[in-house]
């Protein structure tokens, strides 16, 4: 893991340390595709236990609807970027790899972001300008450099599927949580009774935060429990 | 139901065109506007832009300001050139569609450029900036600032300059105040599971809870 929060590593507190270090772990060792698949989702799942991007996962998630559009965006664009970074590794220079991945994501994302504008408009100008953000979301470059640049295809293909859902799925956990707290409504169908007073703060910012501090917790809670 | 992102950017469009209705002048315009991404539009605290390193890198207040000036001096340098190339090749050219390409080599060959001239120059800069400068191609503040510029429609340099330096100025500010507040919170009793990036993130919503203090301060 050369760019996102490997660096950081050095500053963080053992607690994080200790996840990082045993998701890395668990991902080099997993060899078959199941395993690959699922390590995406809990054992070394980009947002919970890698702590990578975050800045997504803060900023689309006060409703459902625009974080499954922004997990499935990521999707595309990892497994884009995987399946190239893949096919071209043997011919990948050491000192230009970096920038290769980078152009590689940045042309996936254009394709993405051009998808959005013409079939779902609405949604492309609330999300504004958090689809092209998605080239510097360190999920990307850092499953090109740690997975595709040393698998083959299908490997590649795998770890981006698995991935690219557990970043999906937390994303949708923490956008239900705060859509139901904020307006009672998941989906943008009632569910809280009629009695329920909404939380204005769980649809801003703060909301973000604190939500996902108290999800990064809980993970902890249950991960120190099954060990 | 509009999301709080399109309700930020909407209600900028509201203040700019307030702006120009009322004829202020152009260093009103730029004082306002400064004060606005300072403040009221904090990239990090109400954008959720550059959150790796305002998690990472803020431990201590010594290395948080390092990596603030780091990043606040690749902003002005990437934001005025975004510009200058958005506005001269690409929307001269119609090849708009080549935006996010050029941002992001001219944010790393910035990157790299600063990295460069700081070495040869200012050595014990270079070596105080450590493994900040290569990061900062990956901050989201830096593309985001870019992308914010091209998407609120700004129109002159001058504001395009100070936009960037008021993003780097407002990045700093964040980062050394959670900085500080991290400082401290090494003396608290913290539950054991909360500790480290899950307490981080919940100072930082109270932090933003703060912030919202400013929210209308400019109309």
């Amino acid at each position: 893991m050369v760019l996102g929060s490997g660096f950081y590593v050095l500053s963080f507190h053992e607690n994080d340390k200790l996840n990082i270090s045993k998701g890395l772990n668990k991902m080099s060792k997993d060899v078959s595709l199941g395993k690959t698949f699922f390590a995406g989702i809990w054992d070394s799942n980009p947002v919970l236990r890698l702590l990578l991007g975050m800045c997504p996962t803060l900023a689309v998630t006060a409703a459902v609807k625009p974080a499954l559009t922004m997990g499935l965006s990521v999707v595309f664009v990892l497994l884009f970027s995987n399946i190239v970074v893949s096919l071209l590794r043997h011919q990948l220079k050491p000192h230009l790899r970096i920038l290769m991945f980078t152009l590689t994501i940045a042309t996936a994302v254009t394709i993405a972001d051009l998808y959005l504008k013409a079939f779902m408009p609405e949604m492309s100008a609330s999300l504004g300008p958090y689809i092209p953000l998605i080239i510097v979301n360190c999920i990307i470059i850092g499953r090109a450099e740690a997975c595709a640049s040393k698998n083959g295809l299908i490997v590649s293909i795998i770890d981006a599927l698995g991935m690219g859902a557990g970043f999906t799925i937390t994303l949708c956990v923490l956008a239900a949580i705060r859509e139901v707290l904020a307006t009672g409504n998941i989906f943008e169908i009632t569910v809280m009774p009629g009695s329920f007073t909404p939380w204005a703060a769980m649809g801003m910012p703060v909301g973000a935060f604190i939500t996902l501090g108290l999800i990064l917790g809980a993970v902890n809670i249950i991960s120190k429990k099954t060990a | 139901m509009p999301t709080p992102v399109a309700a930020g950017v909407n209600s900028w469009f509201l203040n700019k065109f307030e702006l120009e209705r009322l004829e202020m002048d152009t260093l009103q315009t730029l004082l306002l506007g400064f004060i606005g991404i300072v403040l009221v539009n904090n990239l990090v605290l109400t954008k959720f832009l550059g959150i790796c390193p305002f998690l990472g890198v803020s431990g201590r207040l010594d290395m948080a300001f390092g990596m603030g000036l780091a990043v606040t001096f690749v902003v002005t340098l990437a934001g005025t050139l975004t510009w200058i190339i958005d506005h001269v090749f690409l929307i001269g050219t119609s090849l708009e569609v080549m935006r996010y390409l050029c941002f992001i080599l001219v944010i790393a060959g910035a990157v790299q450029l600063v990295e460069m001239y700081l070495r040869k120059f200012f050595p014990a800069l270079y070596e105080s900036f450590g493994i900040f400068l290569p990061l900062i191609t990956t901050n989201c503040a830096i593309l985001g600032l870019c992308l914010f510029v091209n998407l609120w429609g700004i129109d002159n340099l001058l504001e395009a300059v100070v936009l960037s330096v008021g993003a780097g100025i407002g990045f700093t500010l964040a980062i050394c105040i959670m900085a500080g507040i991290r400082e401290n919170l090494e003396l608290a009793d913290v539950p054991e599971c909360l500790q480290g990036a899950p307490i981080t993130l919940i100072t930082a919503g109270v932090l933003t809870l703060a912030f919202m203090g400013f929210a209308g301060m400019i109309r």
